[in-house]
């Protein structure tokens, strides 16, 4: 435990601590452009630059570790004047103009710019090349904007393990993107959108929708209706100064009507009704195995998460019998509302737009395959991110805060706390043990408070095994049988999962993977910056508003068994399967 | 991943590829399981093509199972590495002390027009790539410019066509490179780049 003093304040620091902590732990917050929590410094920004009594020249407090007697200073008048021109020289770099940024409000370099007090550009030179990408439906590239921090390039090689970008040529003319100048579309991008949720600028981010989505709102023969995805609860209030994991769904609903929505809607819904198809897919795959003995693929791995679905179909095609035919709630809900919704309220589908917030830029690309046009129009008209939604709520002049709480709207009404869930890693595994547990045995799922608990947590992989005992009469093959079940979340933890199933380390019967690190909680599309305690907090709001709902399992949600009953028959029925999966 | 080891081709399992790639394949696989083998990898195989292609890239991103766009980080960072196509001849126009002062610096800004490319450059019919050079060793007859291994002394620059016409390519139009400036050798739009 070195003793470090920082600014006439000796703290102690813990061994693998560097300046940076040394000098928070201390009281003092260094600025920082390119150092990520959980990865390796990488020096490239140099703003976070400190005096260390005893070197002649300043050092990088994010990648100069604290040691025993260090005397630190953060704020000398040789400190301001380097940290002054480092930012000065970034700004006569960075080409465009603040206020038609989507950054606007929280770009850490104005923030920077704005704590050091420039108000003027005293170095006119030179602007690089500009390259504006927006060859994916997801996320732009504005390698204007960039100022070559490589977050992304962090988070896209070392966290999700696809390095789509990395740094091309030297010095001045570096540019942050593909290989051989190619666009997005031309690499393997699964759209994840981990790079524009950790950019400091606005270099990456997503490709906005709001003037579309004002514009149907705008229009008097369209009816609009929106679904909330699960993980905006726990994160929308952020942006109006909240807590993260403060629980705004109610505030949320009362925001989407005063803008003027027709029909509120929560992808909760459709959360639960996945859970229904998914579920009997994978209990159809057991009853495969062990009561038909015929081939069949397991593990069954889930669908839900679009960057996963590209990632596996880019880099692992050989899996994709096993992956679940299942759309994501998102989808199956665009579709129910273009068929049984407009029936029933007797619309003209064509003029029925639906518009999905969602923590993910993924789903913006997902809305437009081509297999999501099932109810014969585009299922999912319009996805805006979370972000987008309270830029929209700020147009709006609304005071977000004073918003009463509202429930959703009839026919799809509130849903079960496993739909609540489905928004973290490990909750989509536990939603539909739930379920399937219930089915075989007539029981609730055993575990305290029916959580599973070794699969919940910020772990990269997770582990857990279900036994089913006393089971149902038409169940009792799998008397005994004990189901293994593995979890991953972010790209680089999905890859290594399924590298130690390919080498024959691992065997599983079920795999639910999210892309995002701690799942949609932590998505592309959330309000920034997401750090760890950031994701716990979020996740451990979405247990206790799942714990606090009085129907815990997705066959418990009255209204999802009333759709069955009015218009899909049953699970997997032959019209579900042709409006709620996919046909590969 | 299975490997191809040095008899390659012979198999009649593998898809047909072309030799250039078996010969990427055989220098990935000399560095095996090295620390830090890119570098020496594009080293051997730009030394292999003259320069290091898409297709080459690619494949040793490929087998050294690294993203391409780390690996064309690495040959963009250095300059060392080109990827455009090297010309069939070398024109390199010495700029020492003595060729400089003797309008050698004038001899290179004609041959840029002459072929239709900066220094660093490859016409695009790939017939002459345009370079400069430190002293040859010729003061005394500058200014000096040398094609492949020919030096050619007390070069005019109203006489580069005649020079350069011996070295003419074989599938050249128009009777030689040194035909109208910017007719047969346009621009090469590969070069330089951002990447
Ligand atoms: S969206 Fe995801 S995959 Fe695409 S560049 Fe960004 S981090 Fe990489
Ligand atoms: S795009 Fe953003 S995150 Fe990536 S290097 Fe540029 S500024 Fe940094
Ligand atoms: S984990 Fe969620 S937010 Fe991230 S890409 Fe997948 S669906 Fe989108
Ligand atoms: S934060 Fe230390 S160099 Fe960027």
């Amino acid at each position: 435990m070195p003793t470090v003093n920082v600014n006439g304040r000796d703290v102690s620091a813990r061994d693998d601590w560097s300046v940076l902590e040394a000098a928070q732990a201390a009281g003092y917050e260094i600025p920082t452009l390119c150092k990520m929590e959980g990865c390796s410094p990488l020096g490239a920004c140099r703003v976070c630059m400190v005096e260390v009594e005893g070197q002649e020249r300043l050092q990088a407090a994010c990648s100069t570790p604290a040691f025993e007697g260090m005397v630190v200073k953060t704020n000398t008048p040789k400190v301001r004047e380097a940290l002054r021109t480092v930012v000065e020289l970034l700004l006569s770099e960075h080409e465009g103009l603040c206020v038609f940024c989507d950054r606007d409000q929280d770009c850490e370099l104005r923030q920077i710019a704005g704590n050091l007090g420039i108000h003027a550009n005293p170095y006119e030179g030179a602007k690089p090349r500009r390259r504006f990408d927006d060859s994916v439906p997801g996320i732009f590239r504005d390698t204007g904007k960039c100022i070559k921090c490589r977050r992304c390039v962090q988070i896209c090689n070392d966290v999700q393990g696809l390095g789509a970008i990395f740094p091309q040529g030297r010095g001045y003319d570096t540019v942050i993107g593909p290989a051989f100048g190619r666009s997005l579309s031309e690499v393997t991008c699964v759209q994840c959108g981990q790079c524009a949720a950790v950019c400091p600028v606005g270099a990456i981010g997503e490709r906005n929708q709001i003037d579309e989505v004002w514009a149907a709102l705008a229009d008097p023969r369209k009816r609009v209706i929106v679904q909330t995805a699960p993980a905006i609860r726990a994160a929308l209030g952020e942006c109006f100064g909240y807590p993260p994991g403060a629980l705004v769904a109610g505030k949320t609903n009362a925001a989407l009507r005063r803008m003027g929505f027709d029909g509120v809607f929560e992808t909760n819904f459709a959360a639960d009704l996945t859970i229904m198809e998914e579920g009997t897919e994978l209990l159809g795959r057991l009853a495969a195995q062990f009561r038909d003995h015929t081939r069949t693929h397991l593990p069954l791995i889930t669908s839900c998460c679009p960057g996963w679905i590209a990632f596996a179909e880019s880099l692992y095609p050989e899996l994709m019998p096993y992956i679940s035919t299942c759309k994501s709630p998102q989808q199956m809900f665009g579709t129910v509302a273009k068929t049984y919704y407009a029936r029933s309220e007797d619309i003209d589908p064509a003029d029925l737009v639906v518009v999905s917030v969602m923590p993910c830029t993924a789903k913006k690309a997902e809305a437009v395959r081509p297999e999501m046009y099932s109810s014969g129009y585009q299922d999912v008209d319009y996805v805006i991110t979370t972000r987008e939604l309270s830029t929209m709520i700020n147009t709006l002049g609304l005071d977000f805060g004073e918003l009463e709480a509202e429930e959703p709207d009839a026919p799809f009404g509130a849903a079960t706390g496993a739909a609540d869930i489905f928004a973290n890693t490990g909750g989509v595994m536990e939603a539909a043990l739930r379920t399937a547990h219930y089915v075989v045995t007539g029981r609730p799922l055993p575990g305290e408070n029916l959580h599973v608990k070794p699969v919940a947590g910020l772990a990269g992989v997770k582990e857990a095994g279900v036994e089913f005992q006393n089971c149902r009469e038409a169940w009792s093959f799998l008397e005994g049988v004990e189901l293994s079940v593995a979890v991953a979340h972010g790209l680089g933890n999905a890859r290594s999962l399924v590298e130690s199933v390919r080498r024959g380390e691992k065997s599983y019967g079920f795999v639910e993977v999210m892309a995002c690190p701690g799942g949609c909680i932590g998505g592309g599309g959330q309000p920034r910056m997401t750090s760890d305690e950031v994701r716990l907090a979020r996740i451990k709001a979405l247990y206790s508003d799942d714990e606090g709902k009085p129907s815990r399992a997705s066959h418990e949600n009255p209204h999802v068994q009333r759709l069955y009953d009015e218009f899909l028959e049953e699970p997997n029925s032959r019209i579900a399967h042709e409006l709620l999966h996919v046909h590969r | 991943m299975e490997q191809t080891k040095d008899h390659a081709g012979v198999s009649e399992a593998r898809e047909p590829e072309s030799d250039d790639l078996l010969v990427v394949d055989r220098i990935v696989e000399r560095h095996r399981g090295e620390q830090g083998a890119l570098i020496p990898v594009l080293q051997k195989a730009q030394q292999a093509f003259g320069y290091l292609s898409t297709e080459v890239i690619e494949r040793i991103a490929a087998r050294l199972e690294m993203p391409v766009s780390q690996v064309t980080g690495v040959v963009t960072f250095y300059s060392y590495f080109t990827t455009t196509p090297r010309g069939e001849n070398t024109v390199r126009v010495c700029l020492g002390t003595a060729c400089y002062v003797r309008s050698g610096k004038q001899v290179l800004e004609d041959l840029e027009k002459t072929l239709g490319v900066s220094v660093g450059e490859t016409t695009a019919d790939r017939c002459f790539s345009l370079e400069i050079g430190r002293c040859f060793g010729a003061c005394g007859l500058a200014p000096v410019v040398m094609v492949n291994d020919d030096v050619h002394q007390r070069v005019k620059s109203t006489k580069l066509r005649e020079l350069l016409e011996p070295y003419g390519c074989s599938n050249d139009v128009d009777g030689g490179p040194a035909a109208q400036s910017r007719g047969s050798t346009e621009r090469n739009s590969t070069s330089g780049g951002s990447a």
